[in-house]
């Protein structure tokens, strides 16, 4: 009985809105759902049957395969950083997957082999196409975010499917993992038929282990479920930068989730609060650090039975932001279907502080990388990076990973390039639109950008939770991640049809030509010998008198 | 094959072909060029027919409606670029934003290797402004690209206004699954190139650009707008790229489907299309048609600006509003549902436009001749060349004989006729300084004039060729040179024709007659001019005064000759801007292969 009165009192719900009126006009909207679950997971094959909030789906994945911490994100679109800043948890174009396991595995591969499927069922997505030939182990863009420090990346598994598309049957079961289901709190709000009329849609799961609290007496598994759209008023809203939570989820909050402990909706008012005209209005306001910037929101806490009934209209005016401290991009240069060059710009637009970097690329095994031609400059000078790892590729088995630690001068523009050659496949290797061209995954670059203002270290549970995700350990940088946009490229792609034409071509060919060229060189040509044997013509002579049919 | 392992039928063969050489050559040649005006013909010729999946059966509404949009915005834009005195680019920037686009410019800046008189410039510098209309959910890997220039003169500005219209329009819009880019470039085909190369992050011909900031993945099809009067009647399709390079047919079925959609009057090389293919004019306008496609793709240029995406395996083409049909004035506002329309089907693809023809040639809109059609006719002229190289040689030496001639008799004038080819490719660009020096006359007068120098100069050769070799030439040592020659031909014209096919079949119909009946034996003067009449120069006055003829703008033989010298020019420049290969085709390999021959003609 003590039992299940402590689990219930510590296991924990709460869910936030977090809306910010963009630079460019659009509106960001970020829901973040946090699950505690107050169990001791570093005890191995202990069963837990008891689930409370928790999705039983994920629990049992959990310890089956022995995860000690899971990320698994479904985008759709691309964050345009240099329009819309920085969001708060970044993440590729496509599907990503990284997961740490616990130590005690012995078989990590076939442990990441079934869990990608059995994820691939839960999320109705197609992560069961995560293999080996796309499956990478980075050794530092990918640390643990929870509690415990592993550094040994045999445990990390980390893959990317930048063609995944993220749809309604992707949305389904990611709200089926909450407790309230899409039935109260904020998740009524979740409408696929508006989040998917959007600029940018995001969804992800987060699993790791926390501390219960700040002493780390006692520990939890956190999930978060993170959702982030970003609306175009240009299309939607006829030119008139107005917005309201009806007009964007085409719904209206009526109650928090009853099992939460804490329901919020966070408005971002820091550019020009006095211009705003919010309504209802809130006297509670709230200032956070987040992404190195000092942001106010206003709060409506879901909680309170008061805020109901009118949380609608609300008009804001905009403001030019700061250029992203930290920015990249990608493409593919050159032309032909031999070679190409992947080029990398980072750039670092912080007036006077240099920062370094880590970034990972990896590119699938098809795309040969020439690693003797990759450069890093920056301001036109050679930068040598600190740090490489390079792991090529093998063909069929393995992607190339590349990782490298760089130095970013103050106010600069770095470029890596690296040139390649693009691999002849195999006939069956091809998708059934080879046309379209091949993917290469966004690269991933991790920094910690020197902050603005002083960042917030202690760990309490009042932080909201938009900014409390990354554990910031310093007061002077926060930890960002940037993604690149995915590359589609193009492999010698052979003409499909052709197999009818090659077929009657090369029949011919071998019949006709090669026929008698066979003929010519294996015949062989005698000449007819004129004069016989002196004993044949003896005995010819003998026959004709003889008359009887001659010798040959 | 017991024609071949048996040895009295090969003999048999081979003593047909022997003795019937010379008829069988000639037929040869009737028959390609009987077989190629046939493929103007009407029923020789198969309808067009959409073959993309993504593009043929899903329907899409035209809903562009802000023609007078498009009108207020050129005029806007007029003003404003007669204010700059050329690419008003604040402005532009400003309006491309405020239409909800991510805005780039590019610099760049390119000296010609001599003055274009044709266009009367020579340092050029300009910039280059291109909006993104990101599409909704889309990962940036994919994009459209729709480009307008921004002309001097009252031309194009038309094409700007409804670029912008259009974006406006279509950044309303939800369903774009590729970005768009709206792409206003300065100096056609020099910002064209510019705006490639910084895409692409090559250099190929020492353009000076500043980087591109903004980029939105591989792009898919571009489509060049290009309107040339502010009435606008028709509009003529334009496909022919550089270096002969045509974009995949569907592109152009793509828009004859919305002209007919939409009923515009739509041309291709200027001309309607003809319902009464039985009547002789109907047969003649297939054919001039043809022609002019053919004379078009052989010269090797890009005729608008889509012709230079073509190197980057981007489907290409401009479509250029013309005022040349009194009676059928159109809106501005059907021209954007064309390209609306256009558009819009190619962000349905699902994969590059891949599915028909790359090679083909167009009698009309409507009618396609496909490369099995038309590779006949050069075959039938490329086997005259090899049936010369298998019989009158072989049967009187052996090749491998040593007692043969030396290797040196045929190496002298094969090599000196090379260097020539150098020469004429190398000197006019690098010597014009010294000829402007020395003779009264303007840098581009003299590149063009120290080329036909220098092409004439090659025809005394002969003479000193003779002199450098040690002796008289033998009978057998001009037979060894004419094998050399005619395979080097056949060569020549196979690659070229396989490549473009038009310059290969324009210059085997000239070069392949007098090639082949090529001896020392014959009467000296008459032949001389026939060769000359029949050399690669001739060829291109030839193509120069039929064109002309074709596009019913007939010139005078002055005037032709005026339109000749600047073709050359234009040639080298196409290759010094834009890589055309044209002009290294001709100097470096077929007028040195023609030289050789001539040699065979002096031969003593």
């Amino acid at each position: 009985m003590w039992c299940i009165i402590e689990s219930k009192s510590r296991d924990q719900f709460q869910e936030e809105l977090v809306i910010r009126p963009l630079h460019s006009g659009d509106i960001y909207a970020s829901f973040q759902f946090r699950t505690l679950w107050d169990t001791d997971f570093l005890q191995e094959r202990q069963k837990v049957s008891h689930y409370r909030l928790f999705p039983k789906s994920l629990g049992q994945v959990l310890s089956k395969f022995s995860v000690r911490e899971l990320h698994i994100s479904f985008t759709q679109g691309f964050w345009r950083t240099m329009q819309w800043g920085q969001p708060f948890i970044p993440s590729p174009p496509g599907a990503e997957l990284w997961v740490w396991f616990h130590d005690t595995v012995s078989d990590v591969d076939g442990n990441w082999k079934e869990l990608t499927n059995v994820l691939s069922g839960i999320f109705c997505a197609s992560l069961n196409f995560i293999d080996l030939t796309n499956t990478v182990q980075p050794s530092a863009s990918f640390k643990p975010l929870g509690l415990g420090n592993a550094t040994d990346h045999r445990f990390l598994r980390y893959a990317t499917l930048p063609r995944e598309i993220v749809c309604t049957e992707n949305l389904t079961p990611w709200k089926k993992l909450l407790p309230c289901g899409s039935k109260a709190g904020l998740s009524v709000l979740l409408k696929s038929e508006k989040l998917f009329h959007s600029s940018f849609h995001s969804q992800a799961v987060h699993i790791r282990p926390v501390c219960q609290d700040e002493q780390c007496t006692s520990k939890a598994w956190e999930l978060r479920q993170t959702l982030n759209v970003v609306f175009d008023l240009y299309t939607s809203g006829q030119g008139k930068k107005e917005w309201s939570l009806f007009k964007m989820f085409s719904r209206t909050l009526t109650e928090a989730c009853p099992l939460a402990t804490s329901s919020k909706v966070y408005v971002d008012i820091t550019d020009n609060p006095e211009l705003f005209e919010l309504s209802p209005a809130t006297p509670l306001l709230s200032q956070a650090v987040v992404l190195g910037d000092r942001r106010t929101y206003s709060v409506f806490d879901l909680t309170r039975a008061e805020m109901f009934g009118q949380l609608r209209s609300l008009n804001l005016l905009l403001r030019d932001m700061l250029r992203p401290l930290l920015h990249a991009e990608r493409y593919v240069a050159g032309f032909g279907l031999q070679t190409g060059e992947i080029h990398t710009v980072i750039y670092n637009n912080h007036p006077y502080r240099a920062f370094p970097v880590l970034l990972m690329d990896s590119v699938p095994w098809y795309l040969q990388l020439y690693i003797h031609t990759l450069t890093v400059t920056s301001k036109s000078r050679d930068n040598k990076p600190s740090y490489i790892h390079y792991q090529p590729a093998k063909d069929r088995h393995r992607p190339h990973l590349l990782e490298m630690l760089i130095q970013l001068p103050p106010h600069s523009m770095t470029e890596v390039t690296v040139q390649f050659e693009r691999a002849l496949l195999k006939w069956t290797e091809y998708t059934p639109d080879p046309n379209h061209g091949f993917y290469v995954g966004s690269s991933v670059v991790s920094a910690l950008v020197p902050s603005m203002v002083a960042m917030n270290t202690n760990f309490t549970q009042d932080q909201p939770l938009f900014s409390s995700f990354v554990p910031v350990k310093e007061e002077s940088s926060y930890f960002v991640r940037v993604y690149t946009e995915p590359l589609l490229v193009n492999l010698p792609t052979p003409d499909f049809s052709m197999p009818y034409n090659v077929i009657c071509l090369t029949c011919t060919v071998v019949a006709v030509g090669y026929g008698s060229f066979y003929n010519l060189l294996t015949r062989t040509f005698q000449v007819d010998e004129p004069s016989l044997p002196l004993a044949k013509r003896l005995a010819n002579l003998i026959r004709r008198i003889r008359g009887v049919p001659l010798l040959a | 094959m017991g024609l071949l392992s048996d040895p009295n039928r090969r003999k048999a063969l081979t003593n047909l072909l022997t003795r019937l050489n010379a008829p069988i050559c000639m037929v040869c040649y009737l028959a390609a060029i009987v077989w190629f005006m046939g493929l103007a013909f009407e029923p020789f010729t198969l309808r067009t027919y959409m073959s993309e999946n993504a593009m043929g059966s899903t329907m899409v509404e035209e809903r562009f409606s802000s023609g007078e949009r498009a009108l207020s915005l050129a005029k806007e834009f007029d003003a404003h670029k007669r204010k700059a005195g050329g690419m008003p680019v604040e402005w532009l920037v400003k309006a491309m934003q405020a239409r909800g686009l991510e805005v780039f410019t590019q610099s760049f800046s390119r000296k010609l290797p001599f003055p274009d008189e044709n266009k009367e410039r020579y340092m050029v510098r300009g910039t280059n402004v291109y909006g993104i209309l990101r599409a909704p959910r889309a990962p940036r890997t994919e994009a459209l690209v729709i480009t307008a220039p921004c002309s001097p003169g009252n031309s194009d500005n038309q094409a700007v206004g409804l670029l912008l219209a259009l974006a406006q329009y279509f950044r309303n819009q939800i369903f774009w699954a590729k970005d768009i880019i709206f792409l206003v470039n300065e100096h056609d085909l020099i910002g064209m190139q510019a705006w490639l190369e910084g895409y692409h992050h090559t250099n190929i011909t020492g353009m000076e650009y500043s980087p591109l900031q903004g980029r939105a993945g591989s792009i898919q099809a571009a489509l060049s707008l290009e309107l040339s009067s502010d009435v606008i009647t028709s509009l003529d399709l334009i496909l022919e790229g550089l270096n002969g390079q045509l974009p995949n047919l569907d592109l152009a079925n793509l828009f004859y489907a919305f002209c007919q959609k939409l009923g515009v009057l739509c041309t291709i090389q200027g001309k309607l299309q003809r319902n009464d293919w039985d009547t002789a004019e109907g047969y003649t306008h297939a054919a001039q048609t043809m022609m002019l496609m053919v004379l078009k793709q052989a010269c090797g240029r890009s005729w608008g600006d889509h012709g230079l995406f073509l190197r980057y395996h981007i489907e290409a083409a401009s479509i250029r509003g013309i005022n040349g049909f009194r009676h059928y004035k159109m809106d501005v506002a059907t021209i954007g549902r064309l390209l609306e329309g256009m558009v819009r089907k190619l962000n349905n693809l699902l994969e590059r436009l891949h599915q028909s023809y790359f090679f083909y040639l167009l009698p009309s809109l409507s009618r396609f001749v496909s490369i099995g059609y038309y590779m006949p006719a050069f075959g039938l002229l490329a086997v005259i060349l090899l049936l010369r190289v298998s019989f009158p040689g072989l049967d009187h030496f052996t090749f491998f004989n040593p007692s043969g001639p030396g290797v040196l008799t045929v190496l002298t004038p094969v090599v000196i006729s090379h260097l020539t080819g150098v020469a004429l490719y190398l000197l006019p660009v690098h010597l014009q300084e010294m000829a402007v020096e020395h003779f009264p006359v303007s840098e581009t007068e003299a590149v063009v004039l120290t080329a036909v120098a220098i092409y004439t100069a090659g025809l005394a050769l002969p003479h000193n060729t003779q002199r450098l070799l040690s002796g008289e030439g033998t009978e057998q040592g001009w037979k060894v040179l004419k094998l050399t020659a005619l395979l080097y031909l056949a060569v020549l014209l196979g690659c070229t024709a396989l490549i473009n096919f038009s310059l290969g079949f324009v210059l085997a119909v000239t070069l392949v007659p007098i090639t082949a009946s090529m001896t020392p034996h014959m009467p000296k003067a008459l032949s001389a001019l026939a060769m000359v009449l029949l050399s690669p120069a001739f060829t291109i006055l030839y193509c120069v005064f039929i064109y002309q003829e074709l596009i019913e703008a007939p010139v005078s033989v002055g005037e032709g000759w005026m339109l000749f010298l600047s073709v050359i020019s234009q040639g080298i420049l196409d290759h010094a801007l834009y890589g055309s290969l044209v002009y290294p085709l001709l100097a470096l390999f077929i007028y040195p292969c023609w030289l050789m021959f001539w040699n065979i003609l002096f031969w003593s």
